[in-house]
């Protein structure tokens, strides 16, 4: 079988690879994006389920400041848990996000320049850029653009933001958003995510992603589909929500707030909680909307009020 | 007589609004362009991925020069007027006008104005601006540091370049200058995006699409569908295979490249075991690929076509391979929502349907299960169906919806429950309606033709109707959410092309009372009104004209028909349509049509001018012992048997019956009208002769309401 799709270029050393190992994609990715005058900034420490719930990403994408930052996400879908036991999926995984505003003319040809530095030839791979408009009912976002396809699999998203948490953005931020995992098993060619290499060692130096997160998984899946105290989370959500509407309130003076990174990590704590609620399988499909109109809601505010902070450009 | 060339190249724009993109363009600027009075010889619009053209050939360049003839006050009229008139012609002094003189009405001031024709290209620069700001996307961006002024441009996608030239088809061409939110018209466009991303210098339509060939750009949609199709046919038949023809997904595919490669891939044989269907949809939905069969068999093959945007430098090798791998992990996703699914039976997942709303005020699916037993179980012994059979189709008709794959793929719902009934050993009919229940979904879908499973049909479209209905959520206009009028139609196909006898007012009843059952569906009982079951039926009658219409049915004839009132039973409905028509083009058809009217025409003048008191003893019976001459008899005498021959004959459902008796009226008719005048001077042979009229008419209208009848 012909797996080995990507043909070997320079010769980095494995731990630096991004062909033969997970660290040395995300170690080209960040050294592309950094070239291309970004900040790269690290994960942000909370649970979310995206790179794009990163406060550099949507709060930054919003007020009339430049902004360019790029950083890995590790991101949390507790529905998406399997055990341990798909080759495909997860509940926790890594994305690699970029955020440039406004977005940059030649923003495709980065993008397609960042998949170069991956080892991934433009002349040899069917790269397609396929209709997939964005949205986001929690963040009250959405924004037009493709999946990116490299021989039909899709490796990134990319998104030219109009709005956001019911804001239209001005200027428009572009973001992208790979799936390094993703990425990951297609340029190292392995069929399996847990047999990915994770550190380029090989033999006994060999520390594959199921090493690091196979154990994970299995222990997660069972907090999330089985464990996690239903009780406490509806508590939980019900204090984020006070808590995030009370810190904005208390940031605020006169034109200004104080107060709304604080406010905003209650939002997206709100958001994590109810997606482990939904995981549990004890919201039903009526209330599913009425929790999700709620976070936004918390978004939100918290996009008005960022407008209001000098970063927000007010 | 010169070219004009329009290109909008920009980032990919989405393949389901090219098409439509490329003819909004067309219209638009041809019809600004007549608008100037710019006829032109032809026009011609194209779109790839990256790129909206259009190309309009024969254009004049100028417009004609103009003189108008403005007509202005009398002369001598108030100096406002005057001035008003010298304003709105464009004049300084009054002297400037001319006189003309109109016989009998005096002189007036008239302006001659010239309007020397402008140039087209001119034209165009002062057109396109305001059109491109305002095209028709049915989605729109805004892009980059312009977007910080809410008053940017919007495109589907950021919009790159333009391409603007306009001369004679021989010389060189000039630029139309104009420019689009800091994106000023060239000549000049780019190739395709990895195999020739240069830019090319354009002077005209020809030369433009020579060399987007040459930089690996088809820019013609239906040459690169074509391209695609015969390359994929080529393709399977070197496999000995045969390519499964999607249209849908060609025009989709086409819209994803601008040089077309297609190249054959292939997956493990061992996910053959997972229904066609399900590799079909999986296929198609994650990859836009084609499946291939084999001719032989029938079955489908472990391989299929992809197509490309390049020609890569291994020949598509790796390309071939990537694709095929991720249609092994597509389809291995497949194959363990498959085999998860099949380890639950259908009834274990019922209760989980109680979770899944139908609809906020009709309750759960759970509780439309229940219903659809009842009105499935209702339905079976008027169609011949076994009861049983269509009540265990009915409870198990909804499970899948809780399944894996039908999550994944819900335009499999019905058909994954057919399979997994059939795995638990679900008698064959069973499963058939199950996999059946929701056709037919279009005017092209199959109909169910298992008794059982046209029960569940019937009683899952019924149970729709009316329970929106009930709530007041009707089709409105060009509006329905609900699909409401694809499930009358589903209900006429189902009862017409089975030959079913149904009354719909019966299943509309049936289907309301469970609804009313439930105890905890309040919202039904709260809204639905007493007029349901007409309201339901009004809206069949209008659904049966549309599809009776659209068969070729004379309008007026099914008017006829609904004109009798009370017809509930849709085959006898289209039955009476047909006996009609057929009546109607003999000629004691066409005679007794004549007759009638004379008649009619004679009773409604007669009732016009006569008081309501009078019009209505018109209607009473008409007494033989006063009628005074044979021909009066006669006709009394005919239409006492040929009435109570058509009663008997429709009773019996025998409408050719019915009408023979009634062409048998034709002879009496005509002798009477030849003889009798209606109009006596005595009163009560008047009055008499009407109400024998009145007869005539009430007998042709146990048939149908002739007055209806066009022509």
């Amino acid at each position: 079988m012909n797996t080995a799709a990507i043909a070997p270029q320079n010769s980095a050393p494995a731990v630096f690879d991004p062909r033969r190992s997970f660290q040395g994609l995300i170690l080209a990715l960040q050294k592309f994006w950094a070239e291309a005058g970004c900040a790269l900034l690290q994960p942000y420490d909370m649970e979310v389920g995206a790179g794009t719930f990163h406060p550099a990403t949507i709060l930054r994408a919003l007020g009339p400041r430049p902004w360019r930052a790029a950083y890995v996400q590790p991101s949390r879908r507790p529905k998406d848990g399997r055990y341990g036991e798909n080759p495909n999926r997860l509940q926790h995984y890594y994305q690699f996000q970029v955020i440039l505003k406004p977005s940059p003319e030649n923003l495709q040809d980065l993008y397609l320049g960042s998949l170069a530095a991956i080892g991934i030839d433009a002349h040899l791979h069917d790269i397609r850029f396929v209709e997939d408009d964005w949205e986001s009912p929690t963040l009250g976002a959405w924004g037009l653009g493709w999946e990116c396809w490299c021989d039909g699999m899709e490796v990134s998203q990319f998104t030219y933001f109009q709005q956001v948490a019911g804001i239209e953005c001005a200027p428009v931020a572009g973001e992208l958003t790979y799936g390094l995992e993703r990425l990951a098993m297609y340029v190292q060619g392995v069929e399996n995510v847990f047999d990915l290499n994770f550190n380029g060692g090989e033999g006994a130096e060999r520390i594959s992603y199921g090493d690091v997160f196979r154990q994970a998984e299995q222990e997660y899946s069972r907090h999330n589909f089985e464990a996690a105290n239903v009780e406490t989370l509806f508590q939980h959500f019900r204090d984020a929500e006070a808590e995030c509407q009370s810190l904005l309130a208390k940031g605020a003076q006169g034109e200004r707030q104080l107060m709304v990174l604080p406010a905003y990590d209650q939002c997206i704590k709100a958001s994590h909680i109810f997606n482990l609620l939904d995981a549990r399988g004890v919201i039903s499909v009526t209330e599913r909307q009425s929790y999700i109109l709620r976070v936004r809601e918390l978004a939100k505010a918290c996009g008005r009020e960022w407008l209001k902070t000098e970063a927000g450009g007010g | 007589m010169a070219d004009f060339l329009l290109e909008l190249f920009s980032e990919e724009i989405p393949a389901r609004m090219q098409a439509q993109a490329a003819a909004d363009l067309r219209r638009l600027v041809t019809g600004a362009l007549s608008d100037q009075g710019l006829s032109y010889m032809g026009a011609a619009s194209f779109a790839t991925p990256r790129r909206l053209a259009l190309h309009i050939a024969g254009l004049p360049e100028r417009q004609e020069d103009r003189r108008e003839v403005k007509r202005g006050p009398r002369v001598g009229a108030p100096e406002a007027a005057v001035q008003g008139f010298l304003k709105s012609a464009g004049l300084n002094s009054i002297d400037e006008a001319q006189i003309e003189v109109e016989p009998k009405k005096g002189e007036f001031y008239v302006a001659i104005i010239e309007r020397p024709g402008r140039g087209t290209a001119e034209l165009l620069s002062e057109i396109l601006p305001g059109l491109l700001k305002n095209f028709p996307w049915p989605k729109s961006m805004r892009w980059g540091s312009a977007s910080a002024a809410p008053e940017a441009l919007r495109w589907i996608r950021p919009l790159h370049s333009i391409l603007a030239t306009f001369g004679p088809e021989t010389e060189e061409t000039q630029i139309v200058p104009f420019s689009l939110d800091g994106v000023t018209a060239g000549n000049v466009t780019y190739g395709h995006r990895f195999m020739a991303p240069g830019a090319i210098t354009v002077r005209r339509f020809d030369d433009y699409v020579r060399s987007l060939e040459s930089a690996r750009v088809v820019l013609d949609p239906e040459r690169r569908r074509n391209i695609i199709l015969f390359d994929a046919q080529s393709l399977a038949y070197a496999q000995g295979l045969e390519l499964i023809v999607d249209t849908g997904l060609l025009e989709e595919v086409a819209g994803l490249v601008e040089w077309p490669v297609v190249l054959v891939g292939e997956f493990d044989a061992e996910f053959l075991a997972i229904p066609s269907e399900v590799i079909q949809a999986t296929i198609r939905a994650n990859q836009k690929c084609f499946v291939l069969r084999d001719p032989n068999t029938g079955s489908l093959a472990n391989k299929f076509i992809l197509t490309a945007n390049i020609v890569a430098s291994d020949g598509g090798e790796a390309i071939a391979a990537g694709n095929g791998r991720v249609v092994r992990a597509r389809l291995s996703d497949a194959k363990f929502f498959y085999d998860t699914d099949l380890q639950v039976k259908l009834e274990d997942r019922l209760a989980k349907l109680e979770n899944i709303v139908f609809h906020e005020k009709l309750g759960s699916q759970g509780e439309r299960v229940r219903r659809l037993i009842e009105l499935a179980g209702a339905i079976a012994p008027q169609i011949g169906a076994d009861v049983e059979a269509a009540k265990r189709a009915a409870k198990l008709a909804k499970a899948d919806l809780t399944s894996e794959m039908v999550g994944e793929f819900p335009e499999l719902q019905g058909l994954m429950g057919k399979y997994y009934a059939l795995a638990q050993g679900e008698p064959e009919a069973v499963a058939t309606a199950i996999g059946d229940h929701y056709k037919p979904q279009g005017p092209n879908d199959r109909i169910p033709t298992e008794p059982v499973a046209m029960a569940v049909a019937l009683a899952d479209k019924f149970d729709t109707l009316v329970g929106f209905f009930a709530i007041d959520e009707k089709p409105t206009g060009s509006k329905d959410p609900y699909a409401l009028r694809r499930a009358a139609l589903g209900i006429i196909r189902l009862i017409l092309e089975n030959e079913l006898r149904l009354p719909i007012l019966g299943l509309t009843e049936g289907a309301l009372n469970g609804y009313l059952a439930d105890e905890n569906n309040a919202d039904v009982r709260a809204v639905a009104k007493p007029d349901l079951p007409d309201a339901v039926l009004n809206f069949f009658a209008d659904r049966l004209k549309v599809y009776l219409r659209e068969k070729g049915a004379r309008h007026d004839l099914i008017d006829a028909v609904f004109g009798l009132g009370e017809q509930d039973d849709l085959l006898l409905i289209v039955r009476r349509v047909d006996m009609l028509g057929a009546f109607l083009d003999t000629e004691d058809g066409s005679n007794l049509l004549a007759g009638y009217r004379r008649a009619a025409n004679i009773l409604k003048a007669e009732e016009k001018k006569a008081g309501a008191e009078e019009a209505k003893s018109y209607q009473e019976a008409f007494a033989p012992e006063r009628f005074v001459m044979e021909e009066e008899r006669d006709l009394a005498a005919a239409l006492l048997a040929a009435a109570t021959a058509a009663i008997h004959a429709i009773v019996d459902e025998n409408f050719a019956t019915a009408m023979q008796a009634l062409s048998n009226l034709r002879a009496p008719v005509d002798s009477f009208f030849e003889k009798v005048t209606v109009n006596s001077e005595d009163r009560t042979l008047r009055l008499n002769r009407l109400r024998l009229l009145n007869g005539l008419r009430t007998a042709v209208h146990q048939v149908a309401d002739f007055s209806k009848i066009a022509g």
